[in-house]
């Protein structure tokens, strides 16, 4: 009884301190007319997922806040990415604030003229809140939403880090470390590989397309980078030739069998199931394999950076970001949704419940957030630790899908033994004739 | 009252009869509506994908005219040229399977015993299912490792299959999904040949001495012949268009093993945006379908031959 007392007097101390707060420290520090816009009705395109979730969630409070009523809604990611294309092509889109795929849709909304430049906003302090400053931002973001001209075309949202998945069990039971290297992370694959039993030392996306994500990240540990200065694409040279090597090796020696038509869908399951003792993927998975109706190692996952190469220790970055059409008519309430979107609190409910990591360092690293983060501390730590090592995953180039396609069809030709130098040439022959038209239209 | 006004106007044309050499003409109106809309839908989309198909069209960028230049580049295009393979194969397999096993189950489904009514009715339960959501399920499956078909196949000895997740043995799991799904209806169609059937021949077959096989051989399928020819033009159809299996699977993987040409027009023009090229597979896809709808179409017309010829 007394407790029930006190907690509830507790909340309305809390309450009205909080009330007080906001009454006072609003007007006084931020100058942004939240209300300005009041009325306004904005339509929001978003792919389907945790982002997505998020956002409908709570978007109730960003109407009481402003006044500006938002529908949206949300489209599985390939279906979305095309309805967006076609609609911004037609010059009127159904949208006002679109949710993008920055690996795979930069170059092409940039180059579409899609997007409005978001600078001159960013630099009103009538629109922007204080706490939202470039410089706290991540450098994958900024590379992600600013183009060659310097302009801000979006808000960086949520970013995603490959990291190393491991089962804690298997590993001790064959005394097995967890790898620094990814030499060291064959040789542990071997170790922890029992075909007789069923379980295998390591397993990832085989399938042509999806596989380039974790291919990309062995390139840039061999060193590889994805265009010269010219434009050139480059993974076909010595270091793609090593990094395929390597793939071929974990995925024919120390995988499931049938690996090559894995996407990530079916590795998880391998994984969850614990007949896998690593896996290399996005650091968004974790809630499902902590989830206990989906997961039979929950409590036994390791989480890690992924391993160093013998050129360097990177985690391949991946993103999406949140822009206005160039073509709404409500601009700037659109943009105070995109910034409430990429807020602290929005971004901070993100991570706490393992949906996304948001590109804001100012986020990621407050002791508070992290405090209320439900996944493991192990998970928290990967991601903060691959954050500065993080690098572009894939090629800004517009024809990404192209590339993913034949580049993603000629490693997965290596499952199956062809020599890696001989498929890569064959893919890029064909590749380059397609980037050179896309670039030169 | 009514029947009077009615009336009316008819009795005040008296001279209509007359006037008939002009009255051909007036059918226009009623034919205008219905060529209005197929204009709208079939012919103007069709001279549209051609004129596309001869243009360098990219979304996002201006279109330029390129001539045949699209067609070129089609033969050369080793993964086109794949995926006609691909589709082929895969038609043909999910013809002639389904029905076999249409025509079988049917035969057997003819016959009269308990609980028939119930037993047919679960047969054909896998074609109502959603085609995205059966392939899904069917996906996990499949799956090498966890999935039901490598433990039944453990259960009576044979080694673990690697199904949709093979180059060599993709395109077969697939027809499996196809034929399980595809057969119910083969056999339904094959049931209502088989219920024309009159019971004389039978009668007269077994006073002659005829034994399972020949009955089946030498009256039942020449008398379900149409049944079976329209069931397999049922199946044709759908199997060159067969998209939504194949792409909740294995979206034409490993490497591109099951990419059909549905397939990988749908990446040249909605995943690389490239209108023109997309444009010109539609062309020769359909220019394909033509072909084979004649090659059936001439098969029916013999067909009907070999019939007259037997009734004479």
């Amino acid at each position: 009884m007394a407790d029930h007392k006190i907690s509830r007097r507790t909340l309305l101390t809390g309450t009205a301190a909080a009330g007080a707060l906001s009454l006072t420290g609003l007007p006084a520090r931020a100058e942004v007319n939240w209300k300005k816009y009041a009325g306004t009705k904005l339509e929001v395109i978003l792919a389907k997922g945790p982002r997505g979730d998020n956002l409908q969630k709570y978007v109730k409070e960003f109407t009481e806040l402003t006044g500006i009523q938002v529908e949206s809604e949300q489209i599985p990611e390939q279906q979305q990415r095309q309805k967006c294309v076609i609609e911004l092509t037609s010059g009127r889109p159904s949208f006002d604030v679109v949710h993008i795929s920055y690996h795979v849709q930069k170059r092409q909304f940039e180059k579409g003229g899609w997007l409005a430049d978001l600078t001159p906003y960013m630099k009103d302090p009538t629109l922007t809140a204080p706490d939202l400053v470039e410089s706290d931002f991540s450098a994958a973001g900024l590379q992600y939403c600013k183009n060659d001209k310097g302009q801000m075309l979006s808000l960086p949202w949520s970013v995603d880090y490959f990291i190393l998945y491991y089962n804690k069990e298997l590993f001790q039971k064959k005394g097995v470390a967890v790898p620094k290297t990814l030499d060291e992370m064959v040789a542990a694959a071997e170790k922890l590989t029992d075909a007789k039993d069923g379980t295998y030392g390591f397993v990832g996306r085989g399938l042509r397309n999806a596989n380039m994500t974790l291919w990309t990240n062995f390139f840039l540990d061999y060193g590889g980078e994805f265009l010269d200065a010219k434009g050139n694409i480059l993974t076909d040279g010595p270091e793609a030739v090593a990094a395929t090597k390597l793939y071929q090796t974990l995925l024919t020696k120390v995988a499931p069998p049938g690996v090559a038509g894995f996407n990530w869908m079916e590795s998880m399951a391998s994984f969850t199931q614990g007949k896998s003792a690593m896996w290399i993927d996005g650091v968004g998975w974790a809630p499902p394999l902590e989830d206990p109706a989906a997961s039979r190692i929950v409590g036994k996952v390791g989480y890690t950076v992924v391993p160093a190469g013998p050129k360097g220790q990177y985690s391949a970055t991946y993103g999406d970001g949140v822009g206005v059409a160039a073509a709404s008519k409500n601009k700037e309430a659109a943009y105070l949704l995109c910034q409430w979107i990429v807020s602290k609190q929005q971004g901070a409910r993100l991570l706490q419940a393992g949906g996304g990591v948001p590109f804001r360092n100012s986020i990621l690293n407050d002791a508070e957030v992290q405090k209320g983060v439900k996944m493991p501390k192990e998970w928290l730590q990967s991601v903060i630790d691959s954050a500065k090592i993080s690098k572009l995953g894939l090629p800004v180039i517009i024809p990404v899908a192209e590339f993913r396609d034949l580049v993603g069809a000629a490693v997965t030709a290596t499952l199956a033994g062809s020599d890696p130098a001989a498929e890569l040439k064959k893919a890029h022959d064909q590749f380059r004739p397609i980037l050179e038209r896309s670039e030169k239209a | 009252m009514s029947t009077l006004t009615q009336s009316t106007p008819r009795a005040a044309q008296p001279d209509a009869a007359p006037e008939k050499e002009l009255r051909p003409p007036s059918y226009w109106p009623f034919v205008v509506p219905a060529l209005a809309v197929v204009l709208a839908i079939i012919i103007f989309p069709w001279v549209f994908t051609i004129w596309m198909s001869v243009n360098e069209w990219k979304v996002g960028s201006p279109t330029t005219f390129v001539g045949f230049s699209n067609y070129l580049r089609l033969t050369g295009d080793p993964r086109f040229l794949e995926a006609i393979g691909h589709t082929l194969v895969y038609t043909v397999l999910s013809v002639v399977l389904p029905l076999v096993f249409g025509t079988f189950a049917a035969v057997v489904f003819h016959q009269k015993f308990a609980g028939r009514g119930f037993l047919r009715g679960i047969f054909i339960m896998p074609m109502m299912a959603t085609p995205v959501a059966i392939a899904l399920v069917w996906t996990m499956m499949f799956h090498p490792q966890l999935g039901v078909l490598n433990y039944l196949l453990s259960l009576v000895g044979i080694p673990a299959q690697l199904w949709v997740f093979h180059p060599a043995t993709v395109i077969p799991s697939l027809v499996l999904v196809e034929t399980w799904q595809w057969t119910p209806l083969v056999m339904l169609i094959v049931l209502g040949g088989l219920a024309a059937i009159p019971t004389e021949p039978y009668e007269s077959a077994q006073i002659d001495g005829a034994n399972l096989w020949q009955v089946f051989r030498f009256i039942t399928l020449p008398l379900i012949m149409p049944f079976l020819f329209i069931a397999g033009m049922i199946r044709m159809i759908d199997a060159v268009k067969s998209f939504d299996v194949i792409f909740a699977i294995t979206q034409g993987g490993p490497g591109s093993a099951s990419e059909t040409i549905n397939l990988y027009l749908y990446s040249v023009a909605f995943v690389y945006y490239d209108l023109g090229y997309g444009s010109a597979i539609a062309v020769v896809f359909f220019l394909l379908i033509v072909l084979l709808a004649a090659v059936m179409l001439y098969a029916r017309q013999r067909m009907l031959w070999t019939e007259i010829a037997s009734d004479a």
